[in-house]
């Protein structure tokens, strides 16, 4: 006879090999802590499963040359690029370089605007990840005289 | 629940170019407190946008989101009268919709 210990085991790795198969959409958009964990541009890529970046002049990147307070630095993202998938916006320098991931699809326009904290002067990158997993970016690099991080 | 977003949404041509203004305090657990521990991270993960209760953007974001978030963004076909609605979770579990029209 199947104990009550048993059938709890049992459901729960019924339930985490479904939950693999990503039958289950809401775990499509899961959070993905290991991107936003990543310390540098390349292990950001890597942890979205994007190939290495590509400079691309169809991915624009708007912000100012100067930011006066690195607590609130507007960036605006954009590709003119057909179908990309993602947008990212990163801070090379900061401790936590992933600052957003936009999803884009066909109701949306990919274009973008927001405002990041900025630790120190940095390279800020706009990344257009494709469905195939190419990523093009575009990056500036903006002054910071005051930095955001609270340090 | 914090307070409540302000949203503008207005149509520019076939589209509508939807502002959002966030009440967060957006922690990037990089700031000590005057006892110096650190102060831990609370800030917004997860930010959905629809037109009309569909799902038209998704958003993921990290600590280095400035506070009170601004975002801005274009979303296609949207009409005058149609419902923006915008959603967003925290890393505390805490979450908030405010809605808006198109005008």
């Amino acid at each position: 006879m199947q104990t009550r210990r048993e059938t709890l085991h049992r459901s729960a790795v019924v339930a985490s090999l479904l939950a693999a198969t990503g039958l289950f959409p809401q775990f499509a958009w899961a959070y993905n802590n290991t991107a936003f964990d990543a310390k540098s541009v390349p292990d950001v890529l890597k942890a979205l499963g994007a190939g290495a970046p590509v400079a691309s002049k169809d991915v624009m990147i708007e912000g100012p040359d100067i930011a006066e307070n690195g607590a609130v630095v507007p960036v605006g993202a954009s590709t003119t690029l057909a179908g990309p998938k993602q947008i990212l916006i990163l801070v090379e320098k900061n401790p936590s370089t992933l600052a957003a991931v936009f999803h884009v699809n066909d109701s949306i326009e990919p274009n973008f605007k927001t405002r990041v904290k900025m630790g120190q002067t940095s390279d800020v990158y706009v990344v257009a990840v494709m469905a195939d997993g190419r990523a093009l970016f575009a990056k500036k690099e903006i002054k910071v005289t005051l930095g955001g991080c609270g340090g | 629940m914090g307070d409540p977003m302000r949203i503008r949404a207005q149509v520019a041509g076939a589209n509508a170019v939807v502002r959002v203004l966030m009440a967060h305090e957006m922690e990037s657990g990089q700031r000590k407190d005057s006892a110096g521990k650190m102060i831990p991270a609370w800030h917004i993960q997860d930010v959905t946008a629809t037109l009309n209760g569909k799902t038209v953007m998704t958003a993921e974001w990290g600590p280095a989101v400035s506070k009170n978030p601004f975002l801005q963004f274009t979303v296609k076909g949207a009409k005058a009268g149609d419902k923006i609605g915008i959603s967003w979770k925290d890393t505390k579990g805490d979450s908030r919709t405010d809605e808006a029209t198109v005008s």
